[in-house]
């Protein structure tokens, strides 16, 4: 029983950080119908240039903001330079369906190809803001380290200003009236394009800060973060992929889940759990634990 | 006077004249273009079952890799325990990837656009770390698989290379033949309808579900051949082979040939082999992390610059140019 | 003024509106009347930018409405309600009328206006925390006109008010678009299909046929002209 509770304590600080990628899927989702597969690269390249400002700085405080806000303007300009563009000549036909899901694949490819050839392809550690060792209690030790504490503390501050942001500012409403009622948007005078930016700068931003907060605790690679889009990915499809408390939601539980899955089956298992967890949401429950029935085939 | 022949034959005319141009060319370059040519060979049969699923029926699949990986595995642990002949064991690549297929299909036929995406990229991820799990799929290892030595009575100058073409070039005849086949038959049109317009296909009576089983089904079948072709190329099977980079890379031979047009899988097939190439020339000189890492750039890059100015891929662009071409002779 | 000269749009192959000129007048209703397909909402989304025109133009007072996108017309005192109640159902009622006046940012007179279009639409003061899923459809198409106003337009795009709503409801918007327009020297284009409602309180009506105007003139000429009727208002 102990051993139980352990390895769900363990989950814990994971399922904190795919919530935050399942949040940056999600408001890039909402505002554009596009899942953005290449936010693993996005994330990637933030937590290098995070790695390169904490070489210079040794501040891990300066290198987390460098990081975060570098996400954003990748972000934004991942919407600017490219999604942008494609969705204006939008056809019909199979190449109007893919061409979203082929464009940012071709940009993970080359983000991560160009990370490589900057920082090489050898793996990294990316320093913790506090020790990653477990804390013992009265003598017994509980598996979850002040770095633990951290995540879980700075991924519920992002998830509350995320909250507060679009359920009590301007910016905000003219966010979720973009991504619900596009036409009504504009038509209320809402610059749609501006707000979808923005909306791709916070995803970029959100993403960077689940690459910086995961790589203390895996490693870093041009590719490493991989792993997190899909476990991101299928936090947002358990959450509905439409809500974001869903998304949140949907990230705990896939860490909690993934933790037991590591503990009893081992470590080969668990990527196979978050396919076939995929699987069964989409079959059992296609519209995610929160959605509305009907909304999953746009 | 073309016309008169029936449509078949003339297909089977065309795959008989490709097959002696091949024999012909393998006899006059050298060794290490032998070996390419059996890569291309493979690759082709990859972009098919992609084209086919992609283009006939509008689904994205980011999970081929891994259908290559079961298709890879099957043909190999038939010849490894059982001891079954080449030829049958690519039929087992072809079943046993549309068995796991069939089942990816149904799920796919409830998703669309990015859900299929990402569930398959799942699998993509997730199928490989259980090859290395398990022992009896030798690990990172992997199996041995090879096409053997090439027959004696052929003579001491028939290269192991040259058979390695020989059957991986004939695997892929034969599938070329029966991807246009099926692209041309009831179902190909089928496929056709759903992907223009699912509701009007429902309404004429299609089962659009079950239409979109049975395409994810073949496709795998393809990806299956594909896997065990591949396989022989580099004489075993392991899980590095099939890493999610192999999913995205057939993809992007599909998306530059074109997702729609099944020649178009040879032009993206040709495009896959000459990227290593052009990053090798282009990286001469500078650091390893460039060379290793400059074909994934040129790969992206290819694929972002394709669907922002030739959404149909270079198929399509030549289509519209003969298209263009001919209006003009006419007028 | 609204002043369109020859105004053409195409839908691909479809001319859905045919070199229409007219004029509107400052403080009048236009009623746009005509057929299911005759190129009405056409003329409308036109005007407001959310479709392209292929020719003439489109001016209200000196600005050229066909050089602005859609976001940026609202700006200049042009709001348009869409076919189809548009009101935003992931929003509650309240924000849907606050996302009317967002552009306007801090100004102070959004209360002012807010407080106005409560007066005029009691039922959504009642609704405000509610979300605009949950309201039946008058009470969404009285939120839609609700949001447009809050923009404080001088010049409204209405169309198809009367869609799908019973008799006494259609009869209680109409009038509420009449007094209001009366009250504040509102300039009101007016696309119905129910013609008897808008040629009731518009003053000048043109009859749209497969994007052509076949017919304009004053609304009660319009109204009364038995031949007419039949042939392009089927009653």
């Amino acid at each position: 029983m102990q051993q139980f509770i352990d390895t769900l304590i363990l989950g814990v600080s994971f399922g904190a950080i795919y919530a935050l990628m399942a949040l940056a899927l999600i408001l890039v989702w909402r505002s554009t119908r596009v899942v953005n597969f290449a936010q693993a690269g996005q994330a990637v390249l933030s937590t290098y240039i995070g790695l390169e400002i904490h070489r210079l700085t040794s501040s891990y405080w300066i290198a987390l903001i460098v990081a975060v806000i570098a996400g954003g303007i990748v972000g934004g300009l991942v919407d600017l330079l490219m999604v942008r563009p494609l969705s204006r000549h939008s056809g019909t036909g199979p190449e109007a369906a893919v061409a979203p899901v082929i464009g940012t694949l071709g940009l993970l490819a080359i983000v991560q190809g160009v990370v490589g050839i900057f920082w090489g392809g050898e793996f990294r550690k990316y320093p913790a803001a506090f020790s990653t060792d477990a804390i013992s209690i009265g003598g017994s030790r509980i598996p979850f380290s002040p770095f633990d504490i951290f995540i879980v503390a700075i991924v519920l501050a992002v998830m509350v200003a995320f909250g507060f942001i679009f359920q009590r500012t301007g910016l905000g409403l003219a966010m979720r009236a973009a991504a619900f009622g596009s036409e009504v948007a504009q038509l209320a005078g809402v610059r749609t394009g501006r707000v979808r930016t923005v909306g791709w700068s916070f995803a970029g931003s959100a993403g960077a800060l689940a690459g910086v907060l995961i790589t203390p605790n895996v490693f870093l690679a041009p590719n490493s973060l991989d792993l997190l889009l899909v476990f991101g990915f299928t936090a947002a499809v358990i959450g509905g992929l439409e809500s974001m408390v869903g998304g949140a939601l949907g990230g705990l539980a896939l860490g909690l889940g993934l933790a037991i899955v590591l503990q009893y089956l081992g470590s080969s298992f668990t990527f196979m759990a978050a396919f076939v967890v995929l699987i069964v949401v989409l079959l059992v429950r296609p519209q995610g634990l929160l959605g509305k029935k009907g909304a999953r085939r746009a | 006077m073309l016309k008169l022949i029936p449509r078949p034959l003339r297909t089977l005319i065309v795959i008989a004249l490709l097959a002696v141009v091949f024999i012909l060319l393998a006899d006059r370059v050298d060794e290490y273009r032998v070996y390419q040519g059996a890569t291309i060979a493979a690759y082709v049969v990859a972009i098919i079952s992609i084209v086919l699923l992609t283009g006939y029926s509008g689904q994205v699949s980011l999970g081929h890799g891994a259908l290559m990986a079961v298709g890879g595995y099957s043909a190999a642990l038939v010849v490894q325990n059982l001891h079954w002949p080449l030829w049958i064991s690519f039929f087992v690549a072809v079943l046993g990837a549309a068995a796991v297929g069939a089942i990816l299909g149904i799920a796919a036929a409830r998703l669309s656009g990015p859900y299929l995406a990402g569930t398959t990229l799942a699998f993509a991820v997730g199928l490989p770390s259980i090859a290395n799990r398990f022992t009896a799929l030798g690990g990172e290892q992997g199996i041995g698989y090879d096409v053997g030595l090439p027959p004696a009575r052929f003579g001491d100058s028939f290269t192991q290379y040259k058979w390695l073409f020989w059957i991986c070039a004939a695997a892929t005849l034969v599938a070329v033949g029966v991807a246009i086949h099926i692209s041309r038959s009831r179902y190909g049109r089928i496929w056709r309808a759903v992907r223009a317009d699912e509701t009007a296909a429902a309404l004429a009576g299609i089962n659009v579900a079950r239409s979109k089983v049975l395409v994810f089904t073949i496709s795998a079948g393809f990806a299956g051949l594909a896997g065990a072709l591949f396989s022989t190329t580099v004489f075993l099977v392991a899980p590095a082979s099939f890493s999610l980079g192999l999913s995205f890379l057939i993809l992007t031979g599909a998306v530059i040939g074109g997702v729609r047009s099944i020649y178009g899988a040879i032009i993206g097939a040709f495009v896959l082999i000459i990227i290593p190439i052009i990053a090798e020339t282009l990286s001469s000189g500078a650091s390893e992390s460039v060379a290793t890492n400059l074909p994934a750039v040129i790969t992206g890059a290819l694929l972002v610059l394709t669907v922002l100015l030739s959404p149909g891929g270079t198929a399509a662009t030549f289509e519209h140019l003969t298209k263009a071409i001919r209006g003009k002779v006419r007028h | 003024m609204l002043r369109i000269d020859s105004l053409t749009t195409d839908h691909g192959q479809v001319r859905a509106v045919d070199h229409v000129s007219f004029d509107v007048e400052v403080g009048s209703c236009t009623a746009v009347i005509g057929a299911n397909g005759a190129g009405k909402s056409s003329l409308l989304r036109t005007l407001s930018g959310l479709v392209k025109s292929s020719s003439g133009s489109a001016h209200w007072g000196d600005i050229d409405l066909l050089k602005l996108p859609t976001s940026e017309i609202v700006r200049h005192g042009v709001a348009h309600v869409p076919e189809g109640r548009s009101v935003i159902a992931e929003l509650s009622v309240e924000e849907n009328l606050t996302l009317g006046a967002l552009w306007r940012g801090k100004d102070p007179d959004v209360a002012v206006t807010k407080s106005e279009v409560l007066d005029l639409f009691p039922r959504l003061g009642e609704r405000l925390k509610q979300g605009a899923d949950s309201l039946s459809g008058g009470e969404r198409q009285m939120l839609a006109i609700g949001r447009a106003l809050m923009a404080r337009p001088k010049l409204l795009l209405l169309d198809e008010p009367s869609l799908g709503l019973a008799p006494i409801v259609i009869e209680q918007i109409f009038h509420t678009i009449d007094t209001m327009r009366k009250a504040t020297g509102l300039t009101v284009v007016l696309v119905e299909q129910n013609a008897v409602s808008a040629l009731g309180i518009a003053n000048h009506a043109i009859v749209l046929s497969l994007g052509k105007i076949v017919v304009s003139g004053s609304a009660s000429d319009i109204a009364s002209d038995e031949s007419l009727r039949h042939a392009y208002l089927g009653y």
